[in-house]
């Protein structure tokens, strides 16, 4: 896996990138403000979602037979894949069956996990991107670099000349209008003729058996109504114990993704409804290292996420580097504590480096992550891998010090006096000895004069 | 096909994993749930935020008495040129305008269902502070594909179905849990070319909402 600092060199370089970036994180920033400023119990919000969540991950084995058993009854088949290998031997097996050679798929960060399109094309199989970002990676051949928006990093002019190259017929402006209508357009055929579908999932219940997806375009719409045959690939963390538990998650969800009250148009669906939809419902329940994560109790929490990206719009770290540094599915401050777990620490060791520790991403996340408390966390095993350092012992105190909140005071305090030698012009350039490594890529800002807490206390 | 018996030995090793990695965890606390389940239950206001929701996310709304209904839809029709009209099995009789083709949903191919021009549909309940429409495959709401193939949805919300909270609305759906479906808030919508919103992407580019008065 590269290295976080070098991608992160590379990325910083590209000043397209760092401009949409910018913008983009600002928009979407300011109406998640304010869609969360509409509702006076967004916090109660907030703690049903993570008590929920906490209580999917104790009880997952019940969780997960009920929900297999729900959904079969509802005529649904369930299979169960360990890794991404059988995931991906599974979906292969129902596209044979059929005879298809073209899927239509709907964005989802599970299947990019997996490389579920890769597989597909070893398999002469060629799986079709519909989401209007996901079109244009995948004509451009790119890769993802954020959660919600993956085209984050091209402008209208670029997106332009790459469909005049690909998929239009006729000549086109950079009217934002008339880039979707291109797509719209060389998509529905695509979606009439299909035979096979396939998605993730943002939800299932144990409950009822019922899939849950939320979306914008109406692509996701498309892939799980109009194919006969559909496949829904779902992280075993991806359950919620009742149906009545949407209630929350479709509230926390998209005024935390995109800044909606609601996202245009989610769909419940519960294995096959004669008549309505696809008549034959595959569902893939899919382990890859979640049963790892779920093993380290601290890290567990990570699996509560729900990929709502609110934490990378806040990200002092992603806002400027963006997704392709961190070199994984999972970009910024939930990458950051998700992937090493997934693959193991020692596969993706600078990862939990990746932050400043500010604590932006907790404020915001829907079902209250403790991302920095996380990423310390692992810090530590990863320096436990390589023995006995000096970062090792910083980062063991630094866990000590933000364990408690007087600890903290007083080692800012003690920090603000101890640096003093080493500012120059407003910054820290090169720290001394062994902790050479932390400046060599970034100026790492000193400790501020006055604290946020100290002003806190003593603003009028 | 992947062996059924490796089928079954990954189901029984995920729960395995499942159970030794919970093995001696603290049980978490009972979930508190202190947010709002509904608000103080004033209807006309209700009726009022989901009006202005709705417009804020770029559907037209109309208010209109329920014997109104087939004058409303005809000019709705009219003022876009639509000459064929789906409906769903189960639509009122007495909503259907005479002017207009009708064309019913009696298993229409996809095909079939792109070359309508629009479709008209009762829903199952919408809420207010969200400004959404939920279609539940009951009498009059049609499958899911016939509210999403043609360009233009007409949907009629009566006042008495208004919600004011998402707790509220799934206290209604409990029992159709297991239906296929379908809220909508808005126009299909994309944010991805610089984050410029596109109304109209695969889902109907135009969602018009006529709220009926039963009074
Ligand atoms: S960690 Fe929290 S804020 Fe970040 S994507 Fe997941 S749910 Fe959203």
């Amino acid at each position: 896996m590269t290295d976080f600092p070098a991608a992160a060199r590379v990325e910083l370089a590209n000043g397209q990138l760092r401009a949409n970036l910018h913008h983009a994180t600002q928009t979407i920033r300011a109406k998640r403000a304010g869609v969360v400023a509409e509702l006076p119990d967004w916090e109660e919000l907030r703690e049903a979602g993570r008590g929920i969540k906490a209580d999917v991950l104790a009880r997952l084995d019940e969780y997960l037979v009920q929900f297999e058993s729900a959904a079969q009854a509802a005529g649904a088949q369930v299979h169960w894949a360990r890794d991404a290998a059988e995931a991906n031997a599974i979906v292969v097996e129902v596209a044979r069956d059929h005879g298809v050679s073209e899927v239509v798929k709907m964005k989802s960060l599970t299947t990019d996990e997996i490389h579920l399109n890769d597989a597909l094309a070893a398999a002469g199989i060629s799986a079709l991107e519909t989401d209007f970002a996901e079109l244009i990676l995948q004509l451009d051949g790119d890769w993802s670099s954020h959660i919600l928006v993956p085209a984050i990093h091209r402008n209208r002019t670029e997106i332009r000349d790459l469909f005049a190259r690909t998929i239009a017929d006729g000549p086109l402006t950079d009217d934002p209008s008339e880039l979707a209508e291109a797509a719209r357009v060389y998509l529905r055929e695509k979606f009439l003729g299909a035979r096979m579908g396939v998605s993730g999932a943002n939800f299932g219940v144990a409950e009822t058996g019922t899939i849950c997806i939320v979306e914008s375009e109406g692509n996701g719409r498309m892939c799980t109504t109009l194919p006969p045959v559909l496949v829904s690939i779902l992280g075993i963390e991806k359950l919620v114990p009742s149906f009545a538990d949407l209630e929350v998650f479709l509230q926390l969800l998209p005024r935390s993704s995109t800044g909606e009250r609601m996202n245009p148009y989610t769909s419940l669906w519960t294995g096959v409804t004669p008549g309505d939809g696809p008549q034959e419902m595959h569902i893939v329940l899919l382990d890859a290292g979640r049963t790892r994560v779920l093993a380290d109790e601290v890290g567990r929490v990570a699996l509560h996420c729900i990929r709502c990206s609110a934490c990378l719009n806040v990200c002092p770290v992603y806002t400027r580097t963006g997704g392709h540094a961190y070199g994984s599915v999972y970009p910024g401050p939930i990458g950051a504590i998700l992937t090493p777990q997934l693959i193991g620490v020692d596969q993706a060791p600078s990862l939990p480096y990746a932050s400043t520790l500010c604590g932006a991403c907790y404020e915001v996340c829907p079902v209250k992550i403790d991302i920095p408390a996380v990423l310390l966390h692992l810090r530590s095993k990863v320096v436990e891998h390589k023995g006995a350092t000096p970062e090792r012992l910083a980062m063991r105190a630094m866990g000590w010090v933000f364990g408690s909140a007087r600890r903290l005071r007083f080692a800012q305090r003690l920090g603000r006096v101890a640096q003093r030698p080493l500012v120059r012009g407003g910054s820290i350039r090169r720290l001394p000895g062994p902790l050479a490594g932390w400046t060599q890529g970034r100026t790492m800002r000193p400790v501020a004069r006055e604290s946020f807490r100290r002003w806190w206390s003593r603003r009028p | 096909m992947v062996e059924p018996a490796a089928m079954s030995t990954a189901r029984e090793e995920i729960l395995g994993r499942v159970r030794d990695a919970l093995e001696g965890s603290t049980a978490p606390e009972p979930v508190v749930r202190a947010y709002r389940r509904a608000g103080d239950g004033d209807r006309s206001q209700a009726v009022e935020l989901l009006c202005d929701r709705l417009v804020d996310y770029k559907a037209e709304v109309r208010r209109v008495a329920e014997s109104d209904l087939p004058a409303a839809i005809a000019e709705v029709c009219a003022a876009r040129s639509v000459s064929r009209l789906g409906v769903p099995d189960g639509l009122p009789h007495e909503w259907r305008p005479a002017s207009i083709e009708i064309v019913e949903d009696t298993g229409l191919t996809s095909r079939e269902l792109d070359g309508l021009d629009g479709v008209v549909t009762a829903c199952t309940l919408a809420i207010a502070e969200t400004g959404t429409l939920v279609l539940a495959a009951g009498p009059g709401e049609g499958r899911r594909a016939l509210t999403l193939v043609p360009d233009l949805h007409i949907c009629v919300v009566k006042e008495s179905q208004i919600v004011d909270g998402v707790p509220a609305a799934f206290d209604h759906l409990g029992p159709v849990a297991q239906r296929p479906l379908t809220l909508v808030s808005g126009p299909s919508a994309t944010s991805d070319i610089e984050l410029s919103r596109v109304e109209g992407v695969h889902g109907p580019r135009q969602l018009v909402v006529l709220v009926a008065s039963t009074g």
